[in-house]
């Protein structure tokens, strides 16, 4: 059945011609593409029926009417490193094209590749073909079907069995808004060999402009033992929208350390699924969001624990003011034959503002019976006698503010493994609040 | 003028009017003690001046410095120069000692026009202070005031008095719950920063306080206002005969 409403987005014209371009391509990756344009087509745009996306409206993205092909304003200048991870290898895309004149990838160590997705799908290596598209289940996702069949770059990285990289790898999407709205469809594949261990960090960032949409799609997989720390800046300006997906299969014994910060965006969305198929993985998801003025922050997870004996912990914090939402949605599934399965997930959120509004939905669905699992919510104001206190010492009151929302949100930052990462995205968040023209969007 | 002018203050809380009509001056370079029993107001008294919200003032004035300080908000009055120490200092979970103190300090410096300090040049200032009121570098790591024994939340009001210097420093009951030995090292702090330029407001149930920090003028307030004045030897008086010739004062 179809359920495409009135509002025809993308064009026909726009999916006829995608459907071409997918036949061109190598057959392999047709499929991919088509079947991207199938499950899109049938799903359609998502509405406020659909559960997954009863928070989170998209009318506002679909009525601005983003084309794929607005042309793309230059970018010459690479923003400015994350303070603390001047080290990284870098990758930067504008508008989801490769900017190879921005990207650092000197001294890349032996064993590991990054490498332009496009130049890898032309001939690719058999981590492409075995899992670009393989990862992510598209069912439910139809913004991810979208990338599936528009992506026209991306980003692979492949580490060889046991290979330790030590500098992270930053990859860095910058929505460079021009004349007109433009939309594009990043695309990352990671592959961790046996062992690996690796550090990727993607940032997603706006300039002014027109509004952008970045409809993003990464799929990380990590063999047995491979340790995976994955983590997401998204910083959009106030006409950026971001829908991103992260699927992640864990092996045996594979651990994944992830976390999403988000600081900006009209509509930012950080969908993410972990497979825990093989016992003994351990995942990590983790996020912390400042949304203001009227920014729609959603965060939505699935772990599903396949296997047994895995573990999973989760912790999202989030602070809302002026007229911004933020929306967190978790799901824990624990199947049947998962036993001994340990998960705990909690979402936490101050609200500074009378018109700022959280729903949080975290959801436990388990199946097996001896497992140790918790969820938990709450929301909250800023504590006034903390505030009092700390006014009463002569700190103003917009700084006051300002400490202990990072206090708050440290809650969720200090769950990052890597020290300079943390670090890196605890300035990042403090830059973001602290350039709040708006006292801090509080009544 | 006095450093510290109160007149005719009566406030609310919650409704129920609790200062009925407070009249106080403290003088550059006094101590003036402030006893009283149990829920008569003094800490309404203190909160008032420091500026926490919740507290309606109906009636009166204080004037600091021939600054209208009513109409400062609490961190403006703490940038000029008045400081409480809490009765029950507040915990803040995920914001360390340090940071706080620094922000505090800088906030003070630069409202004086001074240069804010780095947190290396910080910290050097800090050593020195802490030492002598022996406040571990340990607990300055630590978040403010969290998991902080009674006597150790004491003895964090008076060192963020000593970084601060303010010109009034109003004390809650910072001597309650601390053993002998740091009741010393609280009472050499705060003698540590009598001076001629500043006043205080040291609000006790204790004579014992007072015969380390040896105030100029004491205080007796029951039912929200100031029922006798005196010396040091009220105090005295006061721990010999308890508060009920005073309360009766009061209800006459
Ligand atoms: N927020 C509040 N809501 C309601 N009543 C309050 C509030 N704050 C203070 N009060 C009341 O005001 C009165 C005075 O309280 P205050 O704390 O000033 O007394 P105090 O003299 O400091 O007492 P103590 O010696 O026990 O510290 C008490 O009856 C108290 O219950
Ligand atoms: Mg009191």
């Amino acid at each position: 059945m179809r359920a495409r409403t009135t509002q025809s987005w993308p064009t026909d014209e726009r999916l006829i011609a995608a459907e071409r371009a997918a036949a061109a391509g190598p057959a392999w990756l047709a499929e991919t593409r088509r079947q991207g344009l199938r499950i899109f087509r049938d799903a359609g745009v998502p509405h406020a029926k659909i559960e997954a996306w009863k928070y989170t409206g998209v009318n506002g993205l679909v009525g601005i009417g983003f084309d794929p092909h607005a042309p793309a304003p230059e970018v010459r200048i690479p923003p400015p490193p994350l303070a603390g991870l001047e080290d990284a290898y870098r990758v930067v895309f504008v508008n989801g094209r490769f900017a190879p004149l921005l990207s650092e990838l000197d001294g890349l160590a032996e064993g590991v590749a990054v490498v332009p997705l496009t130049t890898a799908a032309a001939d690719p290596p058999e981590a492409v073909r075995a899992h670009l598209g393989r990862v992510l289940d598209l069912d439910g996702m139809p913004f991810a079907a979208l990338n599936a069949a528009f992506w026209t770059e991306g980003c692979l990285v492949t580490l060889d069995d046991g290979c330790t990289l030590s500098r992270p790898i930053h990859l860095v999407s910058i929505a460079a808004g021009g004349d007109a709205p433009t939309m594009f469809a990043p695309r990352t594949l990671v592959v961790f060999g046996r062992g690996a261990r690796a550090t990727i960090v993607e940032s997603h960032l706006g300039t002014d402009g027109a509004p952008t949409f970045s409809n993003a799609v990464s799929e990380v997989v990590a063999a047995e033992g491979a340790v995976v720390e994955h983590y997401k800046q998204v910083q959009g300006c106030e006409a950026d929208f971001h829908v991103g997906a992260s699927a992640v299969s864990l092996g045996a014994g594979a651990s994944y350390d992830g976390f999403a910060l988000t600081l900006g965006g009209r509509l930012v969305r950080n969908e993410t699924r972990v497979t825990l198929a093989s016992p003994g993985a351990e995942c990590r998801i983790n996020g912390a969001y400042a949304a203001f003025g009227d920014s729609h922050v959603d965060n939505t997870t699935l772990i599903d624990h396949v296997a047994a004996g895995a573990t999973s912990r989760e912790t999202f914090m989030g602070v809302v003011g002026d007229s911004a939402r933020g929306v967190f949605q978790g799901k824990t599934l624990v199947r049947a034959h998962a036993q001994k399965t340990d998960g705990h997930m909690l979402h936490k959120a101050l609200l500074l503002s009378s018109g700022a509004e959280v729903d949080a939905k975290p959801e436990l669905e388990i199946y097996a019976d001896d497992v140790k699992c918790s969820h938990g919510a709450t929301a909250g104001k800023l504590d006034e006698t903390m505030l009092f206190y700390l006014l009463s010492r002569g700190i103003p009151r917009g700084q006051a503010r300002r400490l202990l929302i990072e206090a708050f949100l440290a809650g969720a930052l200090d769950e990052i493994r890597h020290a300079n990462v943390r670090e890196a995205l605890r300035g990042a968040l403090m830059k973001s609040i602290g350039d709040a023209t708006r006292d801090l969007g509080c009544d | 003028m006095a450093l510290l002018e109160i007149e005719g203050l009566r406030a609310r809380v919650e409704g129920k009017e609790i200062l009925k009509g407070v009249d106080l001056r403290v003088e550059a370079g006094a101590v003036h003690a402030v006893m009283g029993p149990n829920g008569s107001g003094k800490s309404t008294l203190a909160h008032v001046i420091a500026g926490r919200p919740g507290y309606e003032v109906t009636d009166g004035s204080i004037t600091f410095d021939g600054r209208d300080l009513l109409s400062l908000g609490a961190d403006e009055r703490a940038r000029a120069g008045v400081f409480l120490a809490f009765q029950y200092p507040v915990e803040i979970p995920g914001v360390t000692n340090t940071t706080f103190l620094r922000h505090a300090l800088n906030a003070q410096r630069a409202e004086r026009g001074e240069p804010t300090l780095d947190p290396i040049e910080f910290v050097r200032m800090l050593r020195d202070k802490m030492r002598s009121l022996g406040v571990t570098e340990e607990l300055l790591k630590r978040p403010v005031n969290v998991g902080f024994s009674g006597g150790e939340k004491k003895r964090n009001e008076i060192l963020q008095m000593a970084v601060l210097e303010p010109r009034l420093a109003v004390l809650d009951e910072t001597d309650s719950g601390l053993d002998i030995d740091a009741l010393k090292v609280v009472a050499d702090g705060v003698n540590a920063l009598r001076s001629p330029a500043r006043g205080m407001l040291l609000i006790t149930h204790y004579q014992r306080v007072l015969s380390y920090v040896v105030p100029d003028h004491v205080h007796v307030f029951a039912g929200g206002v100031i029922v006798a004045s005196g010396d040091k030897d009220l105090a005295r008086e006061l721990e010999e005969k308890g508060y009920a010739d005073f309360a009766a004062a009061d209800a006459a």
